[in-house]
C-alpha cells in the first residue's frame, strides 16, 4: 500500500492549472513531479505517478504487458519468428498435423497454421487498436462535450446514446457489413466506431461531470478561463482516467468480435490473414483436425486475455478508493 | 410510482423510435430487396417495377418507415417476400429463443450468483483465485469458439447430447446451447456479484445483524444478498436484449431455429420486412425489461422510492 496523501496534491500534480499557481505559491513545489518515495513526511504525487508506481510492482500488468509488446512486435515485424509465407499454401498437405519445421499442422488450403497464426496478429491487432482508437477519440470528445455543456444537445446525446444501446451489435454487424465487399480491414473498424462509440460517450461525460464541479474547475472559471482552457487543461487530465480504462477492455472485446463477424461470414474476407478467418474456416473440420481451430483460437484467447487483464491492473492503479 | 411509470413509458418512446428508423436505414443500405428475391438470376425490369410497387418499395425511405410502423401498431408486421407473414415466423421463432433465454439467465442467477457469493466471502482465497481467472478466460474466449468446442467434446465425442437441436427445441435439448449463450455473462455476473458482496460484507448492517446472533445463512440471504443484487440485477436485466439478440452465433451453431435463425436468414435473403419486424420486437424486450429492472430496484432496495 502507497503511504496516505492529501487529494489536493493529486489535483496539483495533474491539474499544471493556470489558476493554480496564482493561488497557491506552494503549487511550484507540487508541480515539480513526484518527491522521493517514502519520505518521511510523504510529498504529494500526482495520480498518474502513483498509479505507474502501482503498476511496476504488480504481476498482472507485468505479464499482460509483455504479452501485449510481444503481439505488437510480431505484428509490425511477423518475419521475426515466422520465416514462411502466409498464403504459400499446398493443397497435398491440407489438414495434416504437426510436422518437423510446421509445429501448428497444417489448415484446409495446406497453408501453414504457425505461419498463419502469427501473420493473423498484425490484422487482429490493427483492428483492435483502430477501432479503439476510433471509438475512443468520438466518443470521449462527443461525452465530453455534452458533460461540459450539459443542456439541450446533452439529452439529445444522452438519448442517442440510448438509441445505440438498444441494438445489438452482432446484429448491427450483420445488417451493416452484409452488403460490404472491400476485403480490407476499414469496413469492419468503422463499424465497430459507429455502435462503439456510445459506450464511451456514456463514460466520458460521467466522469466530465464530476470533475466539473471540482473548487479547481470554480477557480480557473473565475479567473477567467475560457471553455476551451477548463476543458483541456483543468477537467481532461482528470476526466480520462476512466476512459483508458474502458477503452482498453473494450480493444480486447473488439478483437474478439471482428473473430464473431469473419464466423458470420460478414467480417473480414481472404486474402486478409485473420484469426477470425482461420477459426471460421476450420470449424467446418473441427471433428477430423482440430488442431486447425485450437492454434487461432488460443492466440486470440490469450490476446483478449492479455488487454482484459490490463485493463483491470490499470484500473485498480487508478483508483483511489481500493488504496 | 404511477407517475415514474408513465414518465419512463414516455422516455421509451424516442429510443424505440429512433431505434427502429436506425435499423430501418441500415436496412435499406444493405441493397435492392427485389434483386435478392429473383434469386439468382437478373430481375425483369417490368416485373421488378411491378414489385417494387406492390411493396412500397418506389416511395422515400421516410414515408415506408411511416407507412410500416402504421402497420406495426395495427398488428401487422407485413409479409416476408416468400408470403408468409412475418408475425407467423415469430410465432414460431421467438418461443424457441424464449426459451433458450430462460436456460440462459437461469444459469446466469444460480450458477452466476452462487459463484460470486462464495468468491465474495472468501476473498483472497484459493477457490477465489481460480474462479476469477476461470471468469477471466471464459470472457476473452470468443462465444462461437466456445460453442463449437462445447459441441464438439459433448455432442461428437462424449455423445451426451445431441450435437444439434430439433425443430420441438425443448428446455432439455437447450440446456448445453443456453450456457453456451450464458457463458460471457455468466463470468460477469460471477464477478459483479463478488465485488458487491465483498463490498458490503464490511457494512454496518451486517455487523449488526452479526451482532445480533442471527444465523449466518440468514445474515447472508437476508441481509447481505439483497443488497448486493443491485448492480446484478441491473445487468441481468440489460444482458436480457443482448441475449436474445446475440442468440444469432449461438443459435447457428447449434442449428436452432429461434430468433437468430430468421435474423440470418433474413439478412443473407435482404428480407427487410422480416429483419425489420424482428428487430422491432427485440428492441422493445430490451426497454421492456429495463423498465422492470428499475422498478425490481424498489423492491431489493427499500430506501429507493419512485414519486
Amino acid at each position: 500500500m502507497p503511504e496516505p496523501q492529501e487529494p489536493e496534491g493529486a489535483i496539483a500534480g495533474t491539474g499544471m492549472g493556470g489558476a493554480m499557481d496564482l493561488a497557491v505559491s506552494e503549487a511550484n513545489t507540487l508541480e515539480k513531479g513526484p518527491g522521493p518515495a517514502g519520505g518521511p513526511q510523504g510529498k504529494p504525487r500526482s495520480l498518474w505517478s502513483d498509479a505507474w508506481r502501482d503498476l511496476r510492482r504488480n504481476p498482472v500488468f507485468i505479464i499482460s504487458g509483455l504479452v501485449i509488446l510481444f503481439l505488437v512486435v510480431i505484428s509490425l515485424w511477423p518475419s521475426l519468428i515466422a520465416s514462411g509465407n502466409p498464403l504459400k499454401c499446398d493443397l497435398a498437405k491440407a489438414q495434416e498435423g504437426s510436422q518437423p519445421g510446421h509445429p501448428f499442422g497444417f489448415d484446409g488450403q495446406g497453408c501453414d497454421v504457425y505461419t498463419r497464426t502469427v501473420y493473423g496478429a498484425r490484422t487482429s491487432v490493427t483492428v483492435g487498436v483502430c477501432a479503439t482508437l476510433g471509438v475512443a477519440i468520438l466518443g470521449s470528445v462527443l461525452g465530453g462535450l455534452a458533460g461540459f455543456f450539459g443542456g439541450f444537445w446533452d439529452s439529445i446525446l444522452s438519448r442517442i446514446t440510448d438509441v445505440f444501446f438498444a441494438i445489438p451489435v452482432v446484429l448491427g454487424g450483420l445488417v451493416l457489413l452484409s452488403v460490404v465487399t472491400s476485403n480490407t480491414v476499414w469496413p469492419v473498424i468503422g463499424f465497430m466506431v459507429l455502435l462503439g462509440w456510445p459506450q464511451i460517450s456514456r463514460i466520458a461525460r460521467g466522469s466530465v461531470i464530476t470533475a466539473k464541479q471540482n473548487d479547481y474547475v470554480h477557480a480557473a472559471k473565475a479567473l477567467g478561463a475560457s471553455n476551451s482552457r477548463q476543458l483541456l487543461r483543468h477537467i481532461a487530465p482528470n476526466a480520462v482516467a476512466p476512459v483508458i480504462v474502458v477503452a482498453t477492455i473494450a480493444l480486447g472485446t473488439y478483437i474478439a468480435l471482428e473473430a464473431t463477424l469473419s464466423y458470420l461470414g460478414v467480417g473480414l474476407k481472404p486474402p486478409t490473414v485473420s484469426w477470425g478467418i482461420d477459426i471460421s474456416a476450420a470449424s467446418a473440420y473441427i471433428r477430423q483436425a482440430p488442431h486447425m481451430l485450437l492454434w487461432p483460437a488460443g492466440a486470440l484467447a490469450l490476446t483478449v486475455l492479455a488487454f482484459i487483464m490490463l485493463g483491470d491492473a490499470v484500473r485498480d492503479a487508478l483508483d483511489p478508493k481500493l488504496r | 410510482m404511477g407517475r415514474y411509470v408513465v414518465r419512463r413509458l414516455l422516455q421509451m418512446i424516442p429510443v424505440f423510435i429512433g431505434a427502429t428508423l436506425l435499423i430501418f436505414l441500415m436496412v435499406n443500405v444493405m441493397g435492392d430487396p427485389i434483386a435478392g428475391l429473383c434469386g439468382d438470376r437478373q430481375c425483369d425490369p417490368a416485373t421488378a417495377a411491378q414489385l417494387k410497387k406492390e411493396f412500397g418499395l418506389d416511395k422515400p425511405v421516410w414515408q415506408q418507415y411511416l407507412t410500416y410502423m402504421g402497420n406495426v401498431f395495427t398488428g401487422d408486421f407485413g409479409t416476408a417476400f416468400n408470403g408468409q407473414k412475418v408475425t407467423e415466423l415469430m410465432s414460431t421463432a421467438f418461443p424457441v429463443t424464449i426459451r433458450l433465454t430462460i436456460v440462459a439467465i437461469l444459469f446466469e442467477i444460480v450458477i452466476g450468483i452462487t459463484l460470486g457469493v462464495v468468491t465474495g466471502l472468501r476473498r483472497g482465497k484459493p477457490v477465489d483465485t481460480s474462479v476469477l481467472m476461470l471468469t477471466l478466460v471464459v470472457i476473452s474466449v470468443p462465444t462461437f469458439v466456445t460453442g463449437l468446442l462445447l459441441q464438439l467434446l459433448l455432442g461428437v465425442e462424449w455423445g451426451w447430447i445431441k450435437p444439434s437441436v430439433s425443430s420441438d427445441a425443448t428446455f432439455s435439448e437447450l440446456i448445453v446451447p443456453g450456457l453456451v449463450l450464458a457463458s460471457v455473462s455468466l463470468a460477469y455476473v460471477t464477478r459483479l456479484t463478488r465485488t458487491s458482496i465483498a463490498e458490503n460484507r464490511r457494512s454496518d448492517y451486517v455487523r449488526t445483524a452479526v451482532a445480533k446472533g442471527l444465523p449466518r445463512r440468514r445474515v447472508i440471504t437476508r441481509h447481505l444478498l439483497r443488497n448486493s443484487l443491485i448492480p446484478v440485477v441491473t445487468f441481468i436485466g440489460t444482458d436480457i436484449g443482448a441475449l436474445m439478440g446475440g442468440a444469432i452465433v449461438t443459435e447457428r451453431i447449434f442449428n436452432i431455429h429461434g430468433v437468430g435463425y430468421q435474423l440470418y436468414q433474413g439478412i443473407l435473403r435482404q428480407n427487410t420486412q422480416t429483419v425489420v419486424g424482428f428487430v422491432t420486437v427485440l428492441v422493445l424486450v430490451f426497454l421492456v425489461a429495463n423498465l422492470l429492472v428499475d422498478l425490481l430496484y424498489a423492491v431489493l432496495d427499500p430506501r429507493i422510492r419512485y414519486a
